[in-house]
């Protein structure tokens, strides 16, 4: 048994708005159409609109752009081109690479030329067409193998490994080999990239934007426009989704908002049409990967070789980090034993692909799921039983191929208490019955587990800040470093504050996101939003709670340690004051009520030199059992059940935890089934609408959907002891993709393991019949 | 000249621009943000908004309809004689409406963004329920929200709010302002009964033949639109304006739904859920196309009639056109004629319809009792996507002897498309392997299609086999005991109880 750690010693507050099913704080809003988003917000006056004109070409050099139309189309006052940047011409948020606008090489399909402004935005878009270029074009990457073959990189590889992985593998008993086709994916926020800048006095910018970092926008934007940053101010109050699409691409709408705006002194909107936005902003990276595996009779791994391979697009963006957390992925709860893993960040002629939800960790995980199937396969055992064998033990095989021990590791029980919830091994029985009776539709079961480690693997964006103001009638306001896309994170950091002052979660209101508020914050990302944000907020409460504390403490007499806020009242001893009479005092006193906090996120380092560290403060664990029918005549499938045990830690909010659960598992389910990113052979994104890609409908949610929170509070020391849950989730949804090649195997007696690309679309699934069925009559 | 309810406010006003849409008159002139703008292409929802039109109840009392439609490509003639109602009306008094407070109970809105096109069509939904007087379960669910795309929330605390706020209903101010609003609504679409055809208007809305005839006349370049689901595309995802536009959906003659002796005569400009319950009435083995047709607030514009001049080689209905022989009746205001529709497609995009003529109806002949009319669909998503093959059979049998065998294709070559199976099939019997077999090789050799974004040459040969094996399966008595359908396997999975 391991020593559960005693939540309530870290949670002596008892007002309970920590771990209540709080609704969103702005539902009320947003169902009734009055939470605005940037293109809702009352226009400020004598606004224009700007559109931007993209690239036809893949890859080649501009040898003429001529404007001239564009200039003369109705409505037009200005065009810009490179070379009207003022300051800084790259917008690479890490790494060099991404040209405002085309300086001159075309590097993919859909790259943004030049920016127009009009006086509407209809205007600006129909100008948008009437530039002519001539290209000289070249021969563009398209594929992984293309950009390997011709060592074309964004960034040099990386490697991780433990002890000698080819000794290992040829002593190995037995082994498997495969390889991983793995779409990427369109980030499809219902709200689209936007943003409004306004113009303040002489060269003071305000920019409103649809952003996961507006640190950075607000940086970019200074650097572009040539200020410095106190410069520029941005204001975020909320985007309509994120999942990673507005972590460093939403920099460039901004920025060329800003610069006409500055150009033209007047306030300028930019906002992306659907289709832009599908054809000229990242996604998800595809990848193409391999491993082969050593293992012993009972299925154990002895050896495993991984080669992860990341189609990154035209530029570094993220990419380095991305590849990387895809590398300390590939193991996801299995012990790879003497491991050698290889990363290579891949260099093609598409968008620059970037963030989304998971960044690279639901691509190399994938790899260690398809390892399990091939080796359960290859014995004739079912895979579960495989993947249980290979889970991190407790004492020994418990070191991740990047040096870190796996503690408090508890997929083990969580598995079981899934497998019995979910009544596996009696499903399989009856699922293997329904299958000999029926010929045409086949089902399919599968149980995944999920390892997913949090912090930012570049360490100083572990950090956050925040502000609280107390106002006289004991009312805050919070502001902090993180942004709202729907994950409810100003939610928990309301409940965070009220919970410290034992205040009605409705005397707390999270302020927009804001530049001259918090400064320099890292991004919403890594799923890190409420335990850095959270801390920082719980920081600059205590703070405030120590000056009134002390404040009270010497009004009544006795130990300002010995103070408590419950129940919006403040007690010491026998003495008790409404907590609005004692902040009305204190004021009077003249103790601030105002407050910054900070946090930084310890025990965490990674020296890449070596490929070793503790890249990850904890992981959270989850688990999924996902059942689905197959149509053999067709590739069509439905996913009948779904049962999922997940671990939150001590959950600050169940309601909002299990939405992002149930929310990340569809859109995980969209990636891995229906969502396919089709580029045609002269590299052009022909699924560039919601009519080409499809993203899950409301059909597609199973019948059946059990989602529990595994009971238990985190091991080291987060915000009262919660995990993070923004991504791990997605990853669940690696059943689904388990079940349907476990469906498929079906028609081989479980003999084979099929081949079945990401996304699985019926015509890929189709495609995995016909490939087992022709297995099966060759085998006979 | 429009005249509309916009919410309470009655509006009355000459569209300056013919290709507004209902969303950008919202947003922009009216400062509605409720409804948001997605994709303007009618497939994320996050812009929809309710039209309530009167409609004579069964008992005599007039009442109000209320249907979803995606503002974002519907323009403004479909909201004449109608009320306009957007999210921001929802609440009684500052008291959220039923199906905003469930939503916001069930924590249904995370990011929020289409959220209130949610509401909107949870609203319908809880109106339309009670005059349907069947209780909501999750197919309706599915069925009235199938227009609305959320990223966010995995549907989960939608579907729950919806059966919630449905199952728990009472009445609200838009059941106690019902029936004063079905008078006004009355009254303003008689006061709009004038011939406006004679008018320089950009927007023509004849409510004849003859008067479609002269606006024809009038503007011989005009494009003419019922539900305007397609032609809008033109103008919010390729910028096309349009100066001049002629409305069908006034025009009495195009808005007929008959059953006649034989058969079903459909008026062209009928919205597709106009005709749903009575089509499927008679053809109910329709069912899976017609609520796989695009989503529900497209069917409440889309007609069959435009499914049908677009010729579109991807289009739902054609097939099953071809394969009922339907005729498809003309009309240029001085003369009717009826084509065959195998006749009428003749190229990618190319019809016999001639410059001044109009389709006025859709003639469907009847099936006779043994035929067994099946229509399959394959796409990579269940709802609201587009075919990558659709294929439609109707072969009738008596006694194990083939009587006629018609069929119908999508997906597969530049027009919807038929082939001839009967000459082949007539007289055979149709529990033989020989009759598949003769068939397989039929449809196998018939068509050339093409790679896209849907589909693979190889995948689409493929399917129109393997649709064909699931039709000979289902259709012989000796196969019947065989799943070919994934829904079936639901009811299966309940008996044995896996």
């Amino acid at each position: 048994m391991r020593k559960l750690i005693d939540v309530q010693a870290h949670n002596t507050q008892t007002t309970g708005t920590i771990g209540q099913d709080f609704p969103h704080e702005s539902a009320i809003r947003q169902v009734s159409g009055s939470a605005h988003y940037v293109d809702d917000m009352p226009e400020p006056a004598n606004c224009h609109y700007a559109a931007v004109g993209l690239s036809q070409v893949t890859r080649g050099t501009i040898t003429e752009l001529d404007l001239s139309e564009v200039w003369a189309s109705e409505g037009v006052v200005d065009v810009i081109t490179i070379a009207d940047v003022p300051g800084h011409r790259d917008i690479g948020p890490v790494f060099p690479g991404d040209p405002l606008l085309a300086d001159g090489d075309i590097r993919f399909h859909a790259q943004p030329l030049f920016a127009v402004l009009a006086t509407s935005t209809k205007l600006a878009r129909q100008a948008s067409l009437k530039a002519k270029t001539k290209i000289k074009q070249l021969e563009p990457y398209l594929s992984v193998s293309q950009a390997k073959t011709q060592q074309s990189f964004v960034r040099p590889p990386h490697f991780m490994q433990q002890s000698d992985m080819a000794k290992a593998l040829a002593a190995s008993e037995r082994s498997a080999k495969g390889e991983l086709f793995i779409g990427g994916q369109e980030h499809f926020y219902l709200e689209g990239h936007i943003s409004l800048a306004v113009p303040q006095e002489e060269d003071r910018m305000l920019v409103y934007t649809s952003s996961q970092h507006p640190s950075e926008v607000q940086k970019l934007i200074a650097e572009v426009l040539n200020v410095k940053l106190h410069k520029v101010v941005v204001d975020m109050r909320r985007m309509g989704g994120g999942f990673g699409g507005k972590e460093t691409q939403a920099a460039q709408w901004a920025c060329l908002a800003a610069l006409l705006a500055q150009r033209n002194r007047v306030a300028v909107k930019l906002r992306l049409p659907r289709m832009q936005d599908m054809q000229a902003t990242g996604k998800r990276h595809p990848f193409e990967n391999r491993f082969e595996v050593g293992f012993d009779h009972q299925g154990i791994i002895q050896a495993t070789h991984i080669e992860i391979n990341g189609n990154c697009g035209h530029s570094p963006d993220l990419s380095d980090a991305i590849v990387d957390r895809a590398m300390f992925h590939c193991d996801n709860t299995y012990y790879l034993a003497d491991c050698y893993v290889e990363g290579h960040r891949c260099r093609t002629n598409q968008v620059s692909h970037t963030a989304y939800r998971g960044f690279g960790g639901p691509q190399g995980m994938i790899v260690a799921e398809a390892m399990m199937d091939a080796i359960a396969r290859q014995l004739g055992e079912d895979p579960l039983t495989i993947r249980q064998r290979n889970l991190y033990g407790d004492k020994s095989r418990n070191i991740t191929h990047y040096g870190m021990q796996v503690d408090h590791n508890i997929s083990g029980d969580l598995i079981e208490k899934l497998a019995s919830s979910a009544d596996y091994w009696a499903r399989r029985k009856a699922l293997q019955a329904f299958n000999q009776q029926s010929p045409i539709i086949k089902k399919g079961l599968a149980l995944c587990p999920v390892k997913f480690g949090i912090s930012f693997t570049a360490k100083h964006l572990n950090q956050a800040g925040a502000l609280l103001h107390v106002y006289t009638d004991g009312s805050m306001q919070i502001n902090h470093g993180g942004t709202e896309m729907g994950q409810g994170l100003h939610t928990k950091i309301a409940q965070i504050v009220a919970h410290e002052f034992g205040i009605p979660l409705d005397w707390v209101d999270v302020t927009a996101t804001r530049t001259d508020k918090v400064p320099n914050t890292s991004p919403t990302a890594a799923s890190s939003g409420t335990d850095l944000n959270g801390k920082a907020a719980q920081n600059a409460c205590l703070e405030i709670k120590q000056r009134l504390a002390t404040f009270f403490a010497e009004s009544v007499g006795g130990n300002a340690n010995d103070v408590t806020f419950s129940e919006q009242t403040v007690h010491l001893a026998e003495h008790s004051l409404p907590f609005f009479e004692l902040v009305e005092q204190a004021y009077f006193a003249r103790i601030s009520l105002s407050a910054s906090g900070f946090y930084r996120t310890p025990k965490i380092h990674y020296d890449r030199s070596v490929g070793k560290g503790r890249p990850f403060f904890y992981f959270a664990y989850g688990a999924s059992c996902a059942e689905v029918s197959v149509d053999t005549l067709t590739g069509e499938y439905q996913v009948d059940r779904v049962d999922i045990l997940h671990d939150v830690g001590q959950s600050l909010n169940p309601a909002i935890d299990i939405g992002q659960i149930e929310g990340g598992f569809i859109q995980g389910m969209g990636w891995l089934t229906t969502e396919e990113l089709l580029w045609d052979a002269k590299g052009k994104l022909i699924s560039n609408n919601p009519a080409t890609y499809k993203i899950p409908a409301i059909g597609d949610t199973p019948r059946v959907f059990n989602v529990a929170l595994y009971p238990r509070a985190n091991d080291e020391d987060s915000i009262y002891h919660s995990k993070a849950v923004g991504e791990p989730p997605f990853m669940l949804a690696n059943s689904v993709w388990c079940a349907l090649k476990d469906a498929i195997s079906s028609l081989a007696d479980y003999k084979f393991d099929p081949d079945l690309p990401v996304p699985a679309t019926p015509e890929k699934v189709f495609w995995a019949v016909k490939n087992m069925q022709s297995r099966e009559a060759q085998s006979t | 000249m429009l005249r509309f309810l916009l919410n309470n406010t009655l509006i009355q006003l000459s569209p300056k621009q013919a290709d507004l849409t209902v969303l950008d008159y919202l947003r922009e002139e009216q400062h509605l943000t409720g409804a948001k703008e997605g994709c303007a292409s009618g497939d994320c929802g996050a812009c929809t908004v309710v039209l309530a039109e009167p409609i004579q109840h069964a008992d005599g009392e007039p009442t109000l309809r209320y249907r979803t439609i995606n503002s974002c490509i519907t323009f403004m003639p479909a909201l004449q004689g109608k009320q306009l109602i957007t999210v921001e009306h929802l609440p009684d008094n500052g008291v959220l409406h039923p199906v905003q407070q469930s939503l916001v109970e069930h924590h249904g809105s995370q990011c929020g963004f289409c959220t209130p096109g949610f509401i909107m069509s949870m609203f319908a939904l809880y109106h339309q329920n009670e005059k349907a007087n069947s209780p909501v379960d999750r197919n309706a669910v599915s069925h009235a929200l199938s227009g609305n795309l959320c990223r966010c929330t995995g549907y989960r605390p939608i579907i729950d709010a919806t059966l919630h706020a449905c199952a728990n209903k009472k009445a609200d101010h838009f059941d106690a302002s019902e029936a004063a609003v079905s008078r006004q609504l009355s009254d303003l679409r008689l006061s709009s009964a004038v011939d406006t055809t004679q008018q320089n208007l950009p927007i023509s809305m004849p409510k004849s033949r003859i008067e479609l005839a002269h606006s024809i006349a009038r503007f011989p370049e005009a494009a003419l639109f019922a539900g305007s689901t397609d032609l809008a595309l033109q103008v919010t995802q390729q910028l096309k304006h349009f100066r001049h536009l002629i409305a069908l959906s006034q025009v009495a003659e195009l808005n007929q739904l008959e059953v006649r002796d034989k058969g079903l005569w459909i008026g062209a400009a009928l919205p597709l859920s106009d005709i749903e319950a009575t089509l499927l009435q008679h053809f109910p083995s329709l069912e899976e196309l017609i609520t796989r047709f695009a989503s529900r607030p497209i069917r409440n514009q889309a007609t069959l009639g435009g499914n049908v001049a677009n010729a579109s080689p991807i289009g739902d209905l054609p097939p099953v056109l071809l394969a009922l022989n339907a005729n498809i009746h003309l009309d240029n205001g001085q003369t009717r004629q009826a084509l065959a529709a195998r006749e009428f497609f003749i190229d990618y995009r190319k019809t016999q319809l001639q410059a001044g003529e109009w389709i006025e109806a859709i003639y469907l002949p009847f099936i006779d009792a043994p035929s067994q009319l099946r229509a399959y669909k394959i796409s990579k998503r269940i709802e609201d996507d587009i075919s990558a093959v659709c294929a439609v059979f109707n072969i009738t049998v008596d006694n194990d002897t083939v009587v006629s065998a018609l069929c119908g294709f999508g997906g597969v070559a530049a027009t919807p498309v038929s082939v001839d199976l009967n000459s082949h099939l007539q007289g055979k019997r149709w529990s033989a392997t020989s009759a598949f077999e003769c068939g397989a090789k039929l449809i196998g050799e018939a068509f050339n299609p093409i790679d896209d974004v849907r589909a693979s040459k190889a995948y689409r040969q493929q399917m129109l086999q393997n649709l064909w094996r699931r039709y000979w399966l289902e259709t012989n008595r000796q196969q019947q005991q065989i799943a070919t359908r994934l829904v079936q396997v639901n009811l299966h999975a309940k008996q044995v109880e896996l």
